[in-house]
């Protein structure tokens, strides 16, 4: 218990701060997202992922948002564990055709008022895989998309600015 | 591949003569292919078992009135490529499932997109297909469009015909496609007494995104970069191993610094997913301490990839006949430092992980996969290390730059979740070693190879070790320069049942950390 408190101490806060003198516009981004939440959703936002077809590539970006650097969850965005909860849905992947069903029930499932970002490339147009027999291509050939964040994968500060955009609508 | 042929492939080959096995041996490539007729298809599979072949992948072709039926098999590190052509009027032959558990999900891959029949297959349920397209089409004949004739809506696979148990006090739990994590999609079945689970079904496929489809007709620059989001956390093991196929297919080496330059971006990939991993074994069991400090140095990691090699996944950094990027003196002198930095937080972290009574309780004896069911199944990559399956392409069939340097492969054998999660931490510590040794060794000269066009059916099988485990990668060209055919098969594919059986007698609040110490990629197995 010791070492790991220790750790801890040694660790510090390692969570990129305002006016930090490498310049990083994370911080500044983060502000802005809190601004835009705050006017429609009294300070936070629920968010659920789902992955409809992606190759894991932006699960593994989406989920650096939460480690100690990016923190997102001090800007009051939250990714939660059902659309139930969410006010927006965080979709990856080209719509692969035997994920469609499944997507548009949870997009069912997720209350109104609600918002749709399509994340990386493939949920953006479709990406490397496209329109096929297999794959319905960008998230919105299948649900409304409101704003769509490109890359490949999107960097976490990618992920931000994307939010970022969802806000301003 | 290494193409020698060892005492064993001899002695094998005769035995299967004696057997009135009819076998004819041609060189391809690299490798050695042996084709038999497919009435001797499950012979080969019997025999194979006796010798103690490792079932490794198998996957299939269609060529205008014919099919070409492929497995591949390993033992001490040398390959056996198997082949048998079959007329498409009467595409049947005798299942290897029966002998081989490993082969079972893969004929049934194969029955789905091709319409080919595994005679006395033990699992006549369909796999890789929905509601996609219908029963009676199969996606990978050549006359299947590649856009098909879908639906508006596809219809969720709702009949499929799972498991059923009976009896009083046991139920059902469906999981998934869409999990509570930020984790990809698949559905899970369970059976269950109170917290017990008495079996465990994957449904997977939900992710099947066409890309042995799609694949055909694309140039090598343009598969290389398909191959590299087959998984998108294995983005470098994939596109090595479809660069490596190619290259062998065409006939052009890579320059020896490209090599090297490729073994760095691998094991970079394997110390970045094996922390991301060790940190989520942790936050499965409600660890967060190691979760937190794990995905920080993870996050560490991965910006120096951005800085050095432009992309934080590495992806599109191997490409055909080379890499996409060079290392400079400095490049290199930031690596050493960063595993300096990195080995002394691990050595912090690990301390705390090791002495922590909670993590103990749970890690320990649960998810067992007991040795001899890791070897029945094949297992591979750290699934199998942790189980006594030491297999490891870089050591027992190296390529280059692994073949000029010696490292050590660790194994245990407790085969439980702690296990997992300590051969991990020991690859790490190996890759880091290979990665100082590939920069003292990094030999000056060109980073590309030119590309030369194949001529028209130049196929290759190559393999490499990804981080989940081997990969193996099938190749083959048609006429001006494109791709006639494309297989991968992810470790996954292999690993996946195991976790089936690992979970038999845990209880279901322990499923995540069970999942998770195995890793699966669903991407990598869909296609």
């Amino acid at each position: 218990m010791l070492r790991l408190l220790k750790k801890t101490l040694l660790t510090g806060i390692v969570t990129e701060k305002i006016k930090a003198p490498t310049n990083d516009e994370l911080e500044q981004l983060g502000i802005e997202i809190k601004r835009h939440i705050d006017k429609k959703f009294s300070g936070s936002i629920a968010i659920r992922e789902v992955d409809a077809g992606s190759c894991n590539g932006c699960e593994l970006e989406i989920h650096a948002l939460n480690n100690p650097f990016y923190d997102i969850e001090r800007f009051g965005i939250h990714l939660v564990a059902s659309p139930r909860h969410a006010d927006v849905l965080l979709v990856t992947g080209p719509v692969s055709r035997h994920m469609q069903t499944a997507l548009l029930r949870t997009y069912e499932a997720t209350p109104n008022p609600k918002w749709v970002v399509a994340a990386g490339d493939c949920a953006a147009c479709g990406g490397e895989f496209g329109i096929s027999y297999a794959s319905c291509g960008a998230v919105s050939n299948v649900i409304p998309v409101d704003v769509v964040i490109p890359g490949c994968p999107p960097t976490p500060l990618a992920l931000m600015k994307g939010l970022l955009g969802l806000m301003k609508n | 591949m290494n193409s020698t042929t060892a005492n064993w492939q001899t002695a094998f080959f005769n035995q299967l003569v004696l057997k009135g096995c009819v076998v004819e041996r041609i060189s391809i490539a690299s490798a050695m292919l042996w084709q038999i007729e497919s009435r001797d298809w499950q012979l080969f599979a019997e025999q194979g078992l006796e010798e103690q072949l490792r079932w490794v992948a198998g996957w299939a072709e269609h060529n205008q009135s014919q099919f070409l039926v492929n497995a591949c098999f390993e033992k001490q590190g040398l390959y056996l490529w198997l082949r048998t052509i079959i007329t498409a009027e009467k595409p049947e032959l005798p299942s290897q499932a029966t002998v081989y558990p490993a082969a079972s999900r893969s004929e049934r891959h194969t029955r789905d997109m091709f319409g080919i029949e595994f005679i006395g297959h033990p699992d006549d349920r369909r796999w890789t297909r929905h509601k996609a397209w219908s029963e009676n089409s199969y996606p990978l004949r050549k006359d299947f469009p590649v856009q098909g004739t879908p639906d508006h809506i596809t219809p969720p696979d709702m009949d499929y015909p799972f498991v059923k148990s009976h009896g009083t006090g046991v139920y059902e739990i469906p999981v998934g496609p869409v999990h509570a994590g930020i984790i990809e999609p698949g559905h899970f079945r369970f059976q269950a007494v109170g917290e017990l689970i008495l079996n465990l079904e994957e449904r997977l496929g939900y992710v099947h995104k066409g890309i042995e489809k799609i694949a055909e007709g694309r140039v090598p620059v343009s598969l290389a970069r398909l191959a590299g989001r087959i998984s998108g956390d294995t983005t470098v093991g994939h596109a090595w191993a479809a660069c490596m196929a190619m290259e062998q297919a065409a006939g052009i080496s890579i320059p020896p610094r490209a090599a090297f330059l490729r073994g760095i971006l691998a094991e970079r990939e394997r110390v970045a997913n094996h922390l991301g991993d060790m940190g989520a074994i942790c936050n499965d069991v409600a660890f967060i301490f190691a979760q937190m400090q794990f995905t920080r140095i993870r996050e560490l990691w991965l910006r120096t990839n951005a800085q050095l090699f432009g992309h934080r996944l590495l992806m599109d950094r191997i490409i055909p006949g080379g890499v996409a990027c060079d290392l400079t003196d400095t490049g290199c002198a930031l690596i050493r430092q960063d595993i300096v930095r990195l080995r002394n937080e691990l050595a912090d972290i690990l301390m705390a992980v090791d002495l922590n009574s909670t993590l103990e309780d749970r890690l320990y004896t649960a998810g067992y996969l007991a040795p001899e069911l890791a070897a029945a199944y094949g297992a591979v990559g750290y699934v199998g290390r942790a189980s006594g399956q030491r297999f490891d392409v870089r050591k027992d069939a190296p390529y280059a730059p692994y073949d000029q340097i010696s490292f050590k492969v660790a194994v245990e054998a407790q085969g439980d979740i702690a296990s997992r999660f300590w051969v991990r931490n020991k690859e790490i510590n190996s890759a880091l070693k290979l990665i100082e040794k590939f920069i003292d060794l990094l030999p000056p000269g060109d980073i590309m190879t030119a590309w030369r066009e194949p001529l028209a059916g130049s196929e290759s099988l190559a393999a490499v070790e990804g981080w989940r485990g081997e990969i193996v990668s099938y190749v083959r060209f048609e006429a001006d320069n494109k791709i006639a055919r494309f297989y991968s098969r992810d470790p996954s594919i292999i690993n996946w049942p195991a976790l089936e059986k690992l979970v038999l007698d845990n209880i279901v609040p322990d499923f995540p950390v069970c999942n998770k110490s195995l890793n699966g990629s669903y991407s990598g197995n869909d296609l």
